[in-house]
Order: structure tokens, then C-alpha cells, then sequence
């Protein structure tokens, strides 16, 4: 067992986990933060993916120890008393279907706009997402809401 | 996965005298190939010691014509280094095309020319660059450090802590991607390095990451496209598996040397 402490949301949060516990294991089992997917657990579908002091990261493919220390944000921790505007995108342009893998994208999309600014254009976002399966809409629509949402940030 | 139990290291000091005092340990970096592995249960290591806290493996610095990565380097950092994409264009490309961003933002180049995976990007890098694979021990020729699909010239308790090269004359790197995982059918690096024209092919060997040296021949009398067509890639000599058989990835192979070459200008 290890004692692991980080920042979750901006909140501190602690516990004693076993040293396999996942990421994911940790915010979904430990913290009863639900919002974050595990899709394949294969590492393939970026369903799981959270920020890690400011990176996007698969959270199933990475250990609750790794991320000892480190400040994580979750799709429960973007919004303020309104919605993020990424997550407003992705309403009004119906980027989502069964939204299993919206946190994901959502994480990923805000993750693409801090690196590489509010103007994307569909190219860059079709290929950005890469890491990022959706099984329901086809992806013209999460495109779509990623550049809607990204030029409101 | 079976449990383990998690060190972090910090210093390269540190995380030998870790893994002397273990079991049956492993170093983990970004942890992008190992994590899936153990969540697999195809590795069960007693200990991982996370190198990724160790600050002499990290940074990037061009010192003239010589290039020096730290094996901590994560695949983004590579991707988006202003120097490298002025000192080394090509390998900046080449990071880039790594798995998918969120890969790229914990997995590092160390850790992905650790495991030599016969289809990873960065090994036909290392051999066309001619790079030395600098560790806590001592610094290796990249023709003598890739010995095999996934098998290294590294020591148990050998950490990698550096690649360094010279400043290639020209270059590039061309890759048909497997559609599903983006993991190279076929990836050709070539490079006009100082000691002459080299060509590192992965993705295709059955060995792994290997030269073509008929190719490098042909390239140094003619740095053109063309001057690939008439070479010979022997298809024995190549991996088959579901995504493609050997006469496939022998005709990819050329393809990719010529994208390349015309690439690299
Ligand atoms: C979805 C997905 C897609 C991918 N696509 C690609 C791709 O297209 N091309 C590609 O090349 N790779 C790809 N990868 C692999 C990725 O690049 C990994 O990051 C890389 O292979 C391993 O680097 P790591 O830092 O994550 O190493 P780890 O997983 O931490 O370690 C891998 C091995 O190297 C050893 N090791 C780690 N660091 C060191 C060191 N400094 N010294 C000695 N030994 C060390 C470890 O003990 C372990 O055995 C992909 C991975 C995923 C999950
Ligand atoms: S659950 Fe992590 S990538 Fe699919
Ligand atoms: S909306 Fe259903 S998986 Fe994307």
C-alpha cells in the first residue's frame, strides 16, 4: 500500500491505495468522481482522459502513485456556475450521442486549445483526435463543437 | 494486474541502488508500454522505480551541431522543441506522429528505445542518425544497441539516460501507420549524416529495427526518389502478421524510403 496525496479540482485529496491502483481507479472508486470513463482500458479510446498538472493523460494508463503530488483535473472540475464553454459547444452542436466518450473529448479538446490556441481549424482537430474513439456520432459533430467551443474559451 | 510496488526515484543514483535492492524490478518511464503490459499480466515486476522524477534525464540542448535529448523527454516535448525543430526538423516530425497526444504527453524517448518494439518510431531514427544511446554505464553505437525485436545491449540495472547526435545534413522520416494503433507498418528514416547516407527501416524487420545498406548505396550515388526503384528489399527478411504480409511491407518499405527521400529534400 502507498499514501498518495494530490489536487483534485482544486480540492486536496488523500488516501492509502494499493500500488497498482490506476488513475482511474483512484478518481472513479476512491474520490466517487464518475464523470471520468473507462471505455477499452487499453489504452485506445481516451474515454479516461484527465489532466495532469495541465496535460492530458489516459488515466487507465497511468498509476494513482505516478500522479502522487500532482494537481489533476476531471471533467467535474471545468465547469463554474455555468457550463465551460467546451462543454456548452458541445451541447449546442449536438456533439454527443450517448456521451460515453464526451468527458473524454471534452478533456482532450481543452487540452488541444491550451496548446495550440483557440483557432483550429478541421484538419488539425480531425487529427488531435486521434487518441479519442467515439462509437455513436460519427465524429462530424464533436469536430464541430471543438471548434465552436474552442474559439469561446 | 498483479500488484507491484512503487518507487520514485530521485536521481539516476537513486533508482540503481532501488532496483539493486529489489526483487524482480523495472524502471518505468511514461509508463506507455509497461502499464498496458502489466495490466495484461505479460510483466509482473516486483517493484517499478518511476524514473520520471529524475532531473538530470530531462531537457533537450543543441550545442553547435550536437544534439542532446534526455531520455526522460516525453514524445510532445520532442514534438514541439523550437530547437529541434530548427536544429532537427525530422525527428520533431517524427515525435509527432507517436500515438495519439495524450501517448505523447507521458511517453518518453527513452523509455520507447528501452523497449525497441520492432514496429516503435525512434529506433530507425537512433541507427539513421547514427545516434550514441548514452547510459548510467557507458555509451553505445545505435547499430550495436538494438539487438533484436524488443531486446537491447542494456544491462539489468542499465538506465538510459541520453541519445546524442550530430546534427544531420539532411533528413526525414516516413511512416505508413497502422490505421487501429498508429504503431509503423512500415517507417523509413533517412539521413545525409557526416559519416555518410544511412537508412534505418522499422516496423518491416523480422530482426526489428535494421539498415539497408543497398539503399544507403544507391541514395549516396543518387540522393533522389528514383534512385530507391531499383533497389531490392527482401521480403524474407520481413515480418508478416495479420495487418500485412512480408511482400506488403517490402513494396511499403520502398514507398516510405522514397516519401522520405523526397521529404528530406
Ligand atoms: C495507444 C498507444 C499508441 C502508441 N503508438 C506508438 C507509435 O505510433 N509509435 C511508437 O513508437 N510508439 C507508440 N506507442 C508506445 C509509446 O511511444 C511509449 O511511450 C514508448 O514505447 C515507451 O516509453 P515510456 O516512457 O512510456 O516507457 P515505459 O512504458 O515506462 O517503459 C518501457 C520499457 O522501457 C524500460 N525503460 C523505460 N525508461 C527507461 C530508461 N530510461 N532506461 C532503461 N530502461 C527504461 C522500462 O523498464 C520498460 O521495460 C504507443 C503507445 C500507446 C499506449
Ligand atoms: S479507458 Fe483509457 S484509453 Fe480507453
Ligand atoms: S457519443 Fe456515444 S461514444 Fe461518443
Amino acid at each position: 500500500m502507498t499514501s498518495i496525496s494530490m489536487v483534485v479540482n482544486g480540492r486536496s485529496v488523500g488516501g492509502e491505495v494499493e500500488d497498482r491502483t490506476l488513475l482511474v481507479e483512484f478518481i472513479r472508486e476512491n474520490l466517487r468522481l464518475t464523470g471520468t470513463h473507462v471505455g477499452c482500458d487499453t489504452s485506445q479510446c481516451g474515454a479516461c482522459v484527465v489532466h495532469v498538472d495541465g496535460k492530458a493523460v489516459k488515466a487507465c494508463t497511468t498509476l494513482a502513485a505516478q500522479a502522487n503530488g500532482c494537481e489533476v483535473t476531471t471533467i467535474e472540475g471545468i465547469a463554474g456556475d455555468e457550463l465551460h464553454p467546451m462543454q456548452q459547444a458541445f451541447k449546442d452542436n449536438h456533439g454527443l450521442q450517448c456521451g460515453f466518450c464526451t468527458p473524454g473529448m471534452i478533456m482532450a479538446a481543452t487540452d488541444m486549445v491550451n496548446r495550440l490556441g483557440k483557432d483550429l481549424d478541421e484538419k488539425t482537430i480531425r487529427a488531435e483526435l486521434e487518441g479519442n474513439i467515439c462509437r455513436c456520432t460519427g465524429y462530424h459533430n464533436i469536430v464541430k463543437s471543438i471548434q465552436d467551443g474552442a474559439s469561446k474559451m | 494486474m498483479y500488484n507491484t510496488n512503487y518507487h520514485r526515484a530521485s536521481s539516476v543514483e537513486d533508482a540503481v541502488s532501488k532496483m539493486g535492492s529489489s526483487d524482480d524490478a523495472k524502471f518505468v518511464s511514461g509508463g506507455q508500454t509497461l502499464i498496458p503490459t502489466m495490466k495484461q499480466r505479460l510483466a509482473a515486476p516486483s517493484d517499478l522505480i518511476d524514473l520520471r522524477h529524475v532531473d538530470s534525464m530531462k531537457g533537450i540542448t543543441v550545442d553547435g551541431n550536437q544534439i542532446t535529448i534526455g531520455a526522460g523527454v516525453t514524445h510532445a516535448e520532442v514534438h514541439s522543441s523550437k530547437e529541434l525543430g530548427a536544429a532537427c526538423p525530422s525527428i520533431a516530425a517524427l515525435a509527432g506522429h507517436i500515438g495519439d497526444p495524450h501517448v505523447r504527453n507521458m511517453g518518453t524517448i527513452g523509455g520507447s528505445i528501452a523497449n525497441n518494439d520492432p514496429a516503435a518510431d525512434y529506433p530507425a531514427a537512433m541507427i539513421a542518425l547514427n545516434a550514441t544511446i548514452i547510459t548510467n554505464k557507458r555509451e553505445i553505437a545505435a547499430d550495436g544497441f538494438f539487438t533484436g525485436m524488443f531486446e537491447t545491449a542494456l544491462g539489468e540495472d542499465e538506465i538510459i539516460t541520453a541519445v546524442s547526435f550530430i546534427t544531420p545534413v539532411k533528413a526525414a522520416y516516413s511512416k505508413f501507420p497502422n490505421p487501429a494503433s498508429r504503431y509503423a507498418m512500415a517507417g523509413v528514416f533517412v539521413a545525409q549524416t557526416g559519416e555518410g547516407v544511412r537508412v534505418g527501416v522499422t516496423g518491416a524487420g523480422a530482426d526489428g529495427v535494421h539498415r539497408h545498406t543497398e539503399m544507403e548505396a544507391a541514395l549516396t550515388a543518387n540522393w533522389t526518389p528514383e534512385a530507391i526503384a531499383n533497389c531490392n528489399v527482401d521480403a524474407n527478411e520481413l515480418l508478416s502478421d495479420l495487418h500485412g504480409d512480408n511482400n506488403y511491407r517490402a513494396n511499403l518499405v520502398k514507398v516510405m524510403a522514397k516519401r522520405a527521400v523526397e521529404m528530406a529534400g
